[in-house]
């Protein structure tokens, strides 16, 4: 059982241990949550597995590209540190139409960057590979030349923010507050009614 | 059990099987239900409350699960080893569930009552044909089933959209409300959702704890399916015997041509069985239950049971679908908060023009909504560089996309921005789509396929088109800018695909006329008394409203002629 997963039963234990919904003996919801969670732990594929898709070069690309992608901030913590690389290498092997895009679109980068440096994006100075992303980071204004790069990028962005995001880091970043039982809905907070303007006619 | 004879044999466990084995055990019969799939039970088995980062899939789609790797409901578009084929020219997308409870485990708990027109279009527009039963004939019975099953709505008095017996609805959801806001200035009603999910307890169901997963399998067994709900109370009998793994492969009949039991392979050994029944159900869904009838030729039918009429496997229809999609400025930056609340949409776009006959095309359809701050998971943040360069703040100039911490934060406030509708209406029922048995192809356990032969009209792209106009007034009135192109004519105003919207209805038809229908008005075959079905293929027209409660009243009413007419001796 990782770390994760400890953390996820205690949550949930914890949010039931508040709650009060009509007609139910708090132990249904918390029996429930505890067993979905046993259940997961039972038949899920490791979090914590090794790569076996990316090379190790690969690999190592891929680390810093998506610390690029979403860097570490006062909020939360970079896209390595949620563990986005892992995350790709296992979604590689889970949906193979995806291997070729990004093996691919590794390549190019690499040879982009040998073309104009002599080394690997991995091992440019941060200044050239920061030179090149300008180049394919933003659609509408990149090069026609540049268009493999700019496919690559778009896939690496959405990938690294599923990743990132749908992360335990992820979850918190964005301060994410349900799946989890609760007592009765009150419907839209008024501070939230209130942004919107609904008050407003 | 290899000699005993059921009184009842029901072939499929989902919404009319389950209703038909809930009322016959519970009226003294003693009954066999068979199903295709393995066990299932949404408390021991179900994924409620898991946090999509416990699997490294987050949350994404399997072969097996292309809902989500959580979702309840095991089956797919795609079978191994049951194959089915369509018509050159034509598609058709055929949902299958294989399991206890079969597609309950999958729909949106949805539960819309047909209204009075929805029984007599033909009388109305001219097209399709009647029901053999009007509205007052099921009435009884959709009251029966509110109580029994349980949902939550509001009576509003919407032409031909009854109200129930509801449970009170959920508040909407701050999206909601800003959308059913901007549905009101396009002079578009927006009513409560009417879901069979309880916001109060029912018997030994507690009431609904808001986590927002229903389609993961509720654990609590607040919301429906008929695992949940239906199944215990019939086992609870002790006159229920489930047979799981049991593939049907035809109705055995006799030499008077009544039907006798059913014939199943077990799908685990492949081993041939048979089961003795007095009275056979069909409840397998519409498409499998027709196969069903035209695989199982005798003398005394040869062209598939109870099927003279040939009118076995047409008619079949599925609901309309569309899709949009806006962009909403205002729910940048909202202040955090929880929005999972039910497994579902809390507010409900009803047709609005029922009366009004100036349209381009002649049934109609009603409005789901869609969107929120839901659980982040695969797919989060996709496509972000079409939307970033619209916000307000930082440098945009190079317009969307980008990386680093102004896109991080971008993610950020963007989440839960985007809210979506899907336009769901009625096809109108044509002879001339249908599915057959396909005389070339068998699937693993040699039982012949069924070949599918289904096309839209102008009736169906042109009410898609109106849903593609209606959508975007209300975003635009709403405040947020679609975020798709509008459809063309080219790409078929961007109608769905026949069957993807998984409300397959109407291969086994109703009537008064034999000729013209395969069951009378008790969904019982004009030719082989003891032969009745159960699911969706009895339905004349489709109605744009999601079949399932009518499923379950119609079974209702069946198993209730059923236990009736055996009292009285006249079925035996």
């Amino acid at each position: 059982m990782s770390m994760d997963r400890r953390e996820s039963l205690k949550l949930m234990a914890l949010a039931s241990v508040a709650l009060a919904v009509p007609g139910c003996a708090r132990s249904d919801v918390e029996h429930a949550a505890l067993h979905a969670a046993d259940r997961v732990a039972r038949q899920l594929p490791d979090v914590d597995r090794a790569p076996t898709t990316l090379t190790p070069a690969e690999y190592r690309t891929v680390e810093v590209l998506v610390d690029w992608i979403i860097p570490a901030d006062d909020r939360s913590g970079s896209a390595t540190d949620a563990g986005v690389p892992a995350f790709i290498d296992f979604m590689l092997e889970d949906a193979p139409d995806l291997a070729v895009p990004v093996r691919g679109g590794l390549g190019w980068l690499n040879a982009e960057t040998t073309r104009r440096t002599g080394v690997l994006f991995a091992d440019a100075a941060t200044a050239d590979q920061q030179a090149l992303l300008d180049e394919i980071a933003w659609p509408e204004v990149a090069a026609p030349e540049m268009e493999p790069g700019v496919r690559f990028f778009t896939l690496m962005r959405d990938l690294t923010a599923s990743g990132f995001f749908s992360s335990k880091i992820g979850f918190e970043d964005l301060g994410y507050l349900g799946n989890r039982p609760q007592g009765g809905w009150d419907g839209c907070p008024p501070e939230a009614h209130e942004h919107l303007g609904l008050d407003t006619p | 059990m290899k000699n005993e004879e059921f009184d009842v044999c029901i072939v499929g466990s989902g919404a009319g099987g389950g209703m038909m084995a809930h009322e016959l055990t519970k009226a003294g019969a003693s009954v066999v239900m068979l199903e295709a799939g393995g066990d299932w039970d949404a408390v021991r088995d179900g994924a409620m409350l898991t946090n999509n980062y416990e699997s490294p899939r987050r949350g994404k789609s399997t072969p097996d699960r292309p809902f989500g790797e959580f979702d309840a409901c095991i089956g797919g578009w795609k079978l191994d080893g049951e194959p089915y084929t369509t018509a050159e020219g034509t598609t058709w997308d055929w949902w299958r569930a294989r399991m206890v409870g079969g597609r309950t485990h999958h729909w949106g708990r949805i539960s819309l009552r047909f209204g009075p027109d929805d029984f007599k279009r033909k009388t109305i527009d001219g097209k399709g044909d009647d029901w053999p039963i009007g509205y007052d004939d099921l009435k009884p019975w959709y009251d029966r089933l509110d109580r029994m099953v349980g949902i939550f709505g509001e009576a509003n008095g919407v032409y031909n959209e009854p109200d129930g017996i509801f449970m009170p609805p959920p508040e909407p959801r701050c999206y909601e409300k800003m959308l059913a806001r901007g549905a009101e200035r396009a002079g578009v009603p927006v009513i409560p959702s009417r879901l069979s999910i309880l916001t109060r307890p029912l018997g030994d169901r507690p009431a609904c704890h808001y986590c927002g997963q229903c389609n993961r399998g509720c654990s609590t067994r607040s919301n429906f399916s008929s695992q949940s709900v239906l199944l215990p109370p019939a086992f609870a009998t002790g006159n229920l015997t489930l047979i799981t793994h049991a593939m049907a492969r035809e109705v055995l009949t006799g030499d008077d041509g009544r039907a006798t039991g059913v014939s199943y392979v077990d799908t685990t050994t492949r081993q041939e069985y048979q089961v003795r029944a007095r009275i056979v159900v069909l409840a397998a869904s519409a498409c499998e239950s027709a196969r069903l009838m035209l695989n199982s030729k005798s003398t005394r039918h040869p062209n598939g049971i109870g099927n003279s009429s040939d009118i076995v496997g047409r008619y079949l229809t599925d609901s309309t679908g569309a899709d949009a999609m806006g962009y909403f400025p205002q729910l940048v930056d909202m202040p955090n908060h929880n929005d999972d609340g039910v497994g579902g949409m809390h507010i409900y776009i009803p047709w609005w023009r029922e009366k009004d006959r100036s349209l381009p095309f002649s049934r109609g359809y009603h409005i789901e909504v869609w969107g929120g701050r839901s659980m982040p998971g695969y797919g989060f943040g996709g496509g972000i560089h079409r939307t970033n360069g619209k916000l307000e703040g930082g440098d945009r100039s190079r317009g969307g996309g980008g990386y680093g911490a102004q896109l991080k934060d971008d993610y950020r406030r963007l989440w839960g921005t985007f809210v979506g509708m899907s336009g769901r209406g009625e096809m109108i029922a044509r002879r001339e789509n249908y599915c057959e048995i396909d005389p070339d192809v068998v699937d693993q356990y040699g039982i012949p396929v069924l070949k599918f032969n289904v096309t839209w009209s102008d009736e169906e792209l042109l009410q898609m088109k109106h849903f593609h106009e209606t959508a975007r007034e209300i975003i635009h009135a709403a405040g947020g800018e679609s975020v798709w192109d509008m459809p063309t004519a080219g790409d078929d105003w961007g109608i769905t695909r026949p069957g993807q919207i998984i409300h397959e209805v109407g291969t086994v038809r109703m009537g008064s006329d034999s000729r013209t229908s395969v069951l009378n008005a008790n969904c019982q075959s004009h030719e082989v008394d003891n032969l009745f079905v159960a699911d969706a293929a009895p339905f004349v027209s489709q109605a744009h409203k999601n079949p399932t409660w009518t499923i379950m009243a119609l079974a209702m009413r069946t198993a209730n002629h059923i236990a009736t007419e055996v009292k009285k001796r006249n079925l035996t």
